[in-house]
Formats: structure tokens, sequence, C-alpha cells
């Protein structure tokens, strides 16, 4: 076949948005830092999850350990459901309890493992019992005002 | 009195019709062209000669406003993280503007007027000067030799302008962010990497800009092959071009991510 510098501008042009292409995968969004790992699943269920989404991080001491698998509600238990891809490499006790936790102030909802001391190691398809679910702002300020409601009474008698 | 509100009604409904009638002629162009587009891949030539009008020569003008584009971006976008004290979702601001929006829009509107335009011109041009009729006289469809090519290199060509926009553009936020103003380079890019999701944002760009780009060019095309044979006519098909096409794209661009980020 006969070439024309026209197929090497072109083959140019081609190159360039390929690599442009590369470059938003690679360097601008997360391809193969967590998804191309080997994870294994677990479930845990909470009371309350907030506004925690799918693909949101799994964290243990802050490093990012798996991410959020699945959301569904349970209508055996009426709780929550959250299925937790954790990554192969790293292994939890049976007895690891799970939290729903937001970074920052107004950051997005995050899932904390905190390991636990028993010997046997959580498997694909395993349990998380001890959880604590998202805190609602209103339950907190519920609690708030009840508090110093009991407050103000107990000074009463004082008086 | 009443014949004149009569004619205006008349006018309209003249008007109404013409356009569905366009419409139809319009679909059914698009489907030929589908049709013929096997030519794409047995004569392989004569797309790379479409991609090479439609998109290398598109390339100055794309490279340049993505530059600018996310360096307006960085510096407009400093200028309002800075007051809630996070700079360093500078990164996240103008990747995601970029990927998701900014890149498929703006390169497809400059794509409309650079190309779209060229490519109305070009087949208006030979339907007057009865290039057209010669090649249906010579028993060559002009869908499959003329239209045919050009449909398969100009959308082939916006996915990667689009793409080398939004790199560009991401270039550009980073040099007026982190080496004019200072953010910190190493949270600048983390943080747009946690932001960012292949799946849900760059692929979707992709797609945006894939459909924008079989939207000018069917709209281009189309515009060309049914403009009058006069001058004015074809002085007036390439206005349409443009003007049809930027508001194809926004249009568009308002139901693909309602489809794509509703809610996520």
């Amino acid at each position: 076949m006969e070439r024309t510098t026209l197929d090497l501008w072109v083959g140019l042009f081609v190159v360039l948005g390929i690599l442009a292409l590369v470059f938003l995968a690679l360097k601008v969004g997360n391809i193969g830092t967590i998804d191309t790992t080997r994870t294994y699943a677990v479930t845990a269920r909470f009371p309350n999850i907030g506004g925690l989404k799918v693909r949101a991080p799994v964290k243990s001491a802050g490093v990012v350990v798996g991410r959020v698998g699945d959301i569904r509600f349970n209508t055996q238990h009426y709780e929550a459901e959250v299925v937790l891809n954790l990554n192969s490499a790293y292994a939890f006790p049976v007895d690891s309890s799970a939290a729903i936790m937001t970074s920052g102030l107004l950051g997005e909802q995050y899932i904390a493992l905190e390991p636990g001391a028993e010997e046997k190691m959580l498997a694909a398809g395993g349990v998380i019992k001890i959880t604590q679910g998202a805190v609602v702002l209103e339950n907190l300020i519920g609690q708030f005002l009840y508090g110093k409601a009991d407050e103000a009474k107990a000074a009463k008698p004082a008086e | 009195m009443a014949e004149r509100a009569l004619g205006g009604i008349r006018r309209v409904g003249h008007r109404a019709i013409e356009t569905v009638w366009r419409m139809g002629v319009a679909a059914r162009f698009f489907l030929l062209t589908l049709l013929h587009s096997g030519i794409c891949f047995r004569r392989p030539q004569l797309v790379i000669r479409e991609i090479f009008s439609a998109g290398v020569l598109s390339l100055v003008i794309i490279v340049v406003s993505g530059l600018f584009v996310g360096m307006v971006l960085g510096l407009q976008g400093y200028e309002t993280l800075q007051t809630y004290g996070s700079e360093e979702a500078l990164g996240v601001l103008v990747a995601l503007s970029l990927v998701r929006e900014l890149g498929p829009v703006v390169a497809a509107l400059l794509f409309a007027s650079r190309a779209g335009s060229a490519i109305t011109a070009e087949i208006g041009l030979m339907k007057a000067t009865e290039q057209i009729a010669a090649m249906e006289m010579m028993a060559v469809d002009p869908i499959a030799r003329v239209v045919a090519p050009r449909f398969c290199g100009a959308v082939t060509s916006m996915p990667l302008l689009a793409a080398m926009f939004s790199a560009m553009g991401v270039f550009g936020g980073y040099l007026v962010g982190v080496v004019l103003i200072g953010v910190d380079e190493g949270s600048f890019w983390s943080q747009m990497q946690a932001a960012v999701d292949f799946r849900q944002d760059i692929v979707n760009g992709v797609i945006k800009s894939t459909v924008f780009g079989v939207a000018v060019t069917i709209i281009a095309l189309f515009e060309g092959y049914d403009a009058p044979p006069t001058a004015e006519g074809v002085s007036r098909a390439t206005t349409r071009t443009v003007v049809t096409s930027s508001l194809a794209i926004l249009a568009l661009d308002f139901v693909l991510t309602a489809f794509m980020f509703r809610g996520a």
C-alpha cells in the first residue's frame, strides 16, 4: 500500500487522541488503583447507613482497604445490608467492627474497619457482627436537648 | 385584516409542515448513510482523507481552546475554593468539569463551527457545481462515495478531539493552579484521582462526545446535501449547520447528563 504524508498526519492525530485518553484514564481518573486487585466480599448490617454510597471507600487506620460493593435493605432484620469488597492482600479478624464515618466536616461517608483480636480471619461471605451506623444529626440534637432537660431536672432539687 | 391574520397562520403552518418534512428526509438520509458506511472499511483511504480535514485541521483550535478553558477554570475555581479553605480541591473541580461537561460540549461546539461548516460548504458547492449529479450519472452513489466517508471520518475524530481538549484543559488547570498560584502538587493530583471515576466520568464523556459527533456530522452532511444549489443557498446552509448543530449539542447534552449522572 502506498504511503502519503496524509497518513502520517492522521496517524499522529490518532496517536495524540489515544494518548489523551490514556492520560485521562491513568493520571486524571482512578483506573488501576483498586479495581484491578482481587477482592473478597463480606457483609455488615447497619441500623442506618446515612449517606453511604456504593463505591465509597472502606478504610482501616485511614488506609483504603476496599470499597462498598452493594447496599440493600434486609427485610428479615429491617436493617441495611452493606457488601464490602475488601482487598485480598488484607485479612481481618472475625470480631472486627465496622462503623460509618464522615471524612471531614462536609465530606463523603466511608466505612471504618476496626480490627478485632480473634485468631480466625474473615473469609469471603463472612459477616461483620459489631457495627455502628451513621450518626444522624437530628438524633444527635434530640439527645443533646434531652440531656439538657435532664440536667435541668437534676439541678432543680439542689436549689 | 382577517385576510392578513389568515395569511400569518398559513405561513406558520407552512413552516411547521416544512420542518417536519425536512426532519423525515433527514432521518431517511441518516439511515442511508449508516447503510452505506460499509465503504469506510472497504476503502479506508477515503476515510483517512476525511479524518485529516475534520480532525487534524481542528487540532490547533481544540488544543489552544482546551488549554485556555483549563487555565480560566483554574483561576476562577481557585478564587471560589479559597474562600472555603479547600484550594486542594482545585484539581477535582477542573478535571470533573472538563471530563464530564466542558470537554465534550465545547469541543463539539468548536468542531461544529470548524469542521461542520466546512463539510456543509464543501458538499453544498459540490451540488451547486453539479458534481453530485455527475456522480449519479456515472452510476456512482454519492451517498456512498461522498457522504459516508465524511460521516465515518468526522465521527471517529470527535471523541479523540474531546479527549485532547479535556487533557489539555487539565494541563492548563495544572499550569495555573500548581505552577502559577502554588496549590500543593501532590494533593492536586491525588484528590483528582480519588474523585474522577473511569467508568462514571471518563467513559461517559467519551460516549457524550461520540453522540455529539454523530449529531454534528449528520446535520452538516444533510444541510450540505439539501442546500439549494446557489451561492446564497450554500451560505444559508452553512449558517444553519452551525446554529442547528450548536442547539442540538446543548439539548442532547442535557438529555445525556440527565441519563448518566442522575442521583448516582
